[in-house]
């Protein structure tokens, strides 16, 4: 028997190994040498990627398809803060990552060493939690805590920064299960008194709306939240990370509300006389404005968080809990009200104000993402990149299945959606996944299209191709006079000819009589990676449209023909 | 630090119960300064038990978000527990050190100062003393107001320490 004592680094990966760590999304440098040099003898599959932004948005792909932990492993310095971007866009939208940087070594620390970044602080205010390994022997129970603080509760980003002479140090410490965090807990089931105070509310309600937030994709609550949602009668609507918590074409399903949702949907919330959020965090894209965000409801807010109670909105009830544990709780406990007249209601808004778009005078985004919609059938794990595709996606492609609808939400980060898909695709190899993503995200990250090449990926990368920052642009036309600034795209290289530079299959929509056919073609292609770029009209916009910092009853279905005033909300 | 006048009335004051990790004052400071929170006072000691720690924090801000600072203090994982004490009816305390120029014919009326608020005079040289004067906060303003019409070159407190009174927890 080998009674060599292992490394830091040797015992670093023996954990993650212990974790079900598969994956591990990252790219070298010298701080972090002893730990690449460890993977060497693992079964984990180190997926060297182009760029470590690109590494940790792949992870985060991973963990939102997968519901597990994302692994990243990065270089001190310019490597660890090529990740903080990444790390943010989990952190916002409570999506479980663990990142591992090398550090220079301790002796080092404070003086300026080369490629030396003081990471865990660049880093406190977009982590769940972080360490700063000091001992070679602390590498397994920090390496279990962090696992377990990334996955549980609310899901966050966890960071270890390692010093190379602790990877490189003996560990005679064994693999454990122990974790010593006195300051973390994981909510109980919710009180009686607190169920009942809601269930109160929810029978009583005439007109009630649910509100499907990312936490009922996250706990597993489809099933749970569904039969309350069929038991009351009551509509749902989603958030953009709520998509798929709820099957979006289940008839009680009105979309995504808020600043582009349907109208149908806007309309419900605003006419209810309850709402309950079920893990979502009223985020400002939902609510408008506060002061005036649906008086006549009273409001239920189910959440695993109770920092968000009472953050944005003041609900009558709060419910702290996990959201399937809680909903299943409330479901006996709800006597519903006849809401046969509010259905009515709710459906003869969907009829009259349905989304939509024109199908004359050149290829538009939306008829190809509603193509899109018809031709996966909500089969494809969709990941969006952030802009007016991002939105146009949301209302037009109905996700029906949890994890299957990736999108940067809280931080609207640009660059996400290629690589998030190429992580998803890891995660799911068996199933389709689409990136829809625009021209000016697309070129963020365009990099690891060599990553989707390598590994022959199933990863079908849609450009909405506009040459424009269109979503910047619609403001700029919308509340700007038209004042463009910053958001043309002239010098975008032919993104086919690009695709063919690293090897992928490549397509090309010009006409409104080409989206089935390619669609479908590049849906049907399954010998790796390819590229469909839809080159859409210049200049679109999105709608409904409910102006940053106004309520859901200034919703603008249409262009206006009058100017705007410009918006008092942020962003 | 405050003007003299108003050190206690609209501040928060909160206790912390951490564990004693690196990083863990930083990330507690940031929790204030992102929501606009002003530190006031800040005291970190070793509690009881060893490698945890107290901070006892006083602080002015928007009341409107305290609640909301307060459970995003307890959210920190190396926060054992974070309590509010605004309010309430913690015993309080705090050290001030107060040095003072002067000629040998005031510090007669210093010593009647110091005597009165059961001060001590902890250094002495020909043209120099310090006062050592432990209390409530409102006592503390209250000799520095009274010693303002002397030359007072420095002051140091302590910052409040505070402990919930029978059995409740600090």
């Amino acid at each position: 028997m080998d009674s060599k004592i292992p490394t830091g680094a040797e015992q670093l990966i023996r954990s993650l190994e212990a974790e079900g760590v598969e994956y591990i999304f990252g790219l070298s440098g010298g701080a972090a040498i002893p730990i690449f040099d460890a993977l060497v003898d693992s079964p984990i599959r180190l997926i060297l990627t182009r760029h470590e932004q690109g590494a940790a948005h792949m992870a985060d792909g991973y963990a939102r398809a997968s519901g597990r932990p994302g692994v990243v492993l990065v270089t001190s310095g310019p490597g660890a803060t090529n990740t903080v971007t990444g790390l943010l866009t989990a952190h916002m939208d409570s999506v479980p990552m663990v990142v591992i940087t090398g550090q220079c070594v301790t002796s080092m620390l404070g003086k300026d060493g080369f490629q030396e970044a003081d990471v865990t602080s660049i880093t406190y205010a977009v982590v769940k939690h972080s360490y700063l390994v000091r001992a070679s022997e602390d590498i397994p129970r920090l390496t279990r805590e962090a696992f377990h603080i990334a996955a549980t509760g609310r899901p966050g980003p966890v960071l270890i920064d390692i010093p190379k002479d602790i990877s490189q140090g003996p560990c005679d410490a064994p693999l454990t299960r122990e974790i010593d965090l006195p300051g973390y807990s994981i909510p109980d089931r919710a009180s009686s008194e607190t169920l009942d105070q809601a269930a109160e509310l929810l029978s009583r309600a005439k007109r009630p709306v649910l509100l499907i937030g990312h936490g009922v994709v996250i706990a597993e609550a489809s099933e749970a939240v569904t039969r309350l949602a069929e038991k009351m009668g009551a509509p749902m609507v989603t958030t953009l990370l709520g998509k798929g918590g709820t099957d979006e074409t289940h008839p009680l399903h009105l979309g995504m509300l808020g600043m582009h949702g349907t109208a149908y949907a806007n309309k419900a919330t605003d006419a209810a006389d309850l709402i309950m959020s079920i893990g979502s965090r009223w985020d400002d894209r939902i609510t408008g404005k506060l002061d005036e965000f649906c008086l006549g409801a009273r409001k239920i807010h189910v959440d695993i968080d109770p920092s968000e109670f009472n953050k944005m909105v003041e609900p009558d009830v709060c419910i702290e809990g996990d959201a399937r544990l809680v909903v299943e709780d409330l479901l006996p406990l709800v006597e519903p009200s006849d809401t046969r007249e509010w259905q009515a209601r709710v459906q003869a808004w969907r009829k009259k104000y349905p989304l939509k778009y024109r199908k004359q005078g050149g290829l538009r985004a939306q008829h190809v993402l509603d193509r899109l919609d018809s031709i996966t059938q909500g089969r494809a794990i969709l990941s969006t990149d952030v802009g007016q595709h991002q939105m146009w996606a949301a209302q037009f492609c109905r996700t029906t299945q949890s994890k299957n609808w990736l999108s940067s939400g809280g931080a609207g980060t640009m660059g996400f959606g290629l690589p998030a898909a190429i992580g998803a695709a890891f995660a799911r190899p068996d199933d389709d996944c689409w990136a829809i993503v625009g021209d000016g995200g697309f070129q963020m990250t365009q990099a690891e299209l060599a990553t989707a090449a390598i590994h022959n990926l199933r990863v079908k990368c849609l450009i909405i191709n506009n040459n424009y920052l269109g979503m910047v642009r619609q403001w700029q036309e919308l509340f700007f006079e038209n004042r463009l600034s910053g958001v043309d795209l002239e010098g975008n290289p032919d993104f086919v000819k690009l695709a063919q530079a690293y090897g992928i299959k490549a397509f090309r929509i010009k006409r409104p009589g080409d989206v089935d056919r390619i669609l479908s073609q590049a849906d049907a292609y399954d010998e790796g990676p390819c590229v469909v770029v839809a080159e859409v009209v210049k200049e679109d916009n999105v709608f409904p449209f409910i102006p940053a910092g106004a309520t859901l009853s200034d919703m603008i279905i249409e262009k206006p023909t009058v100017k705007l005033a410009k918006p008092t909300g942020s962003t | 630090m405050s003007s003299a006048a108003d050190s206690s009335a609209d501040f928060h004051r909160i206790s912390l119960y951490v564990k004693n990790e690196p990083g863990v004052l930083a990330r507690v400071a940031m929790v204030f300064s992102r929501r606009g929170y002003n530190i006031e006072s800040l005291v970190v000691s070793p509690a009881a038990k060893a490698s945890y720690s107290r901070m006892t924090i006083t602080s002015s801000g928007d009341p409107t978000i305290l609640e909301q600072m307060i459970k995003q203090l307890a959210k920190l994982i190396d926060v054992v527990h974070a309590i509010d004490h605004t309010g309430d009816e913690a015993y309080e305390t705090e050290i001030a050190l107060i040095k003072l120029t002067c000629e040998s014919e005031e510090r007669a009326e210093i010593l009647q100062v110091v005597e009165h608020f059961g001060a001590k005079v902890v250094d002495f040289t020909r043209d120099s003393l310090v006062v050592r004067v432990y209390g409530s906060s409102e006592k503390l303003d209250a000799i520095r107001n009274l010693l303002a019409k002397f030359e007072i070159t420095e002051i140091v407190r302590s910052g409040k320490i505070l402990m919930a009174r029978g059995r409740a927890t600090t």
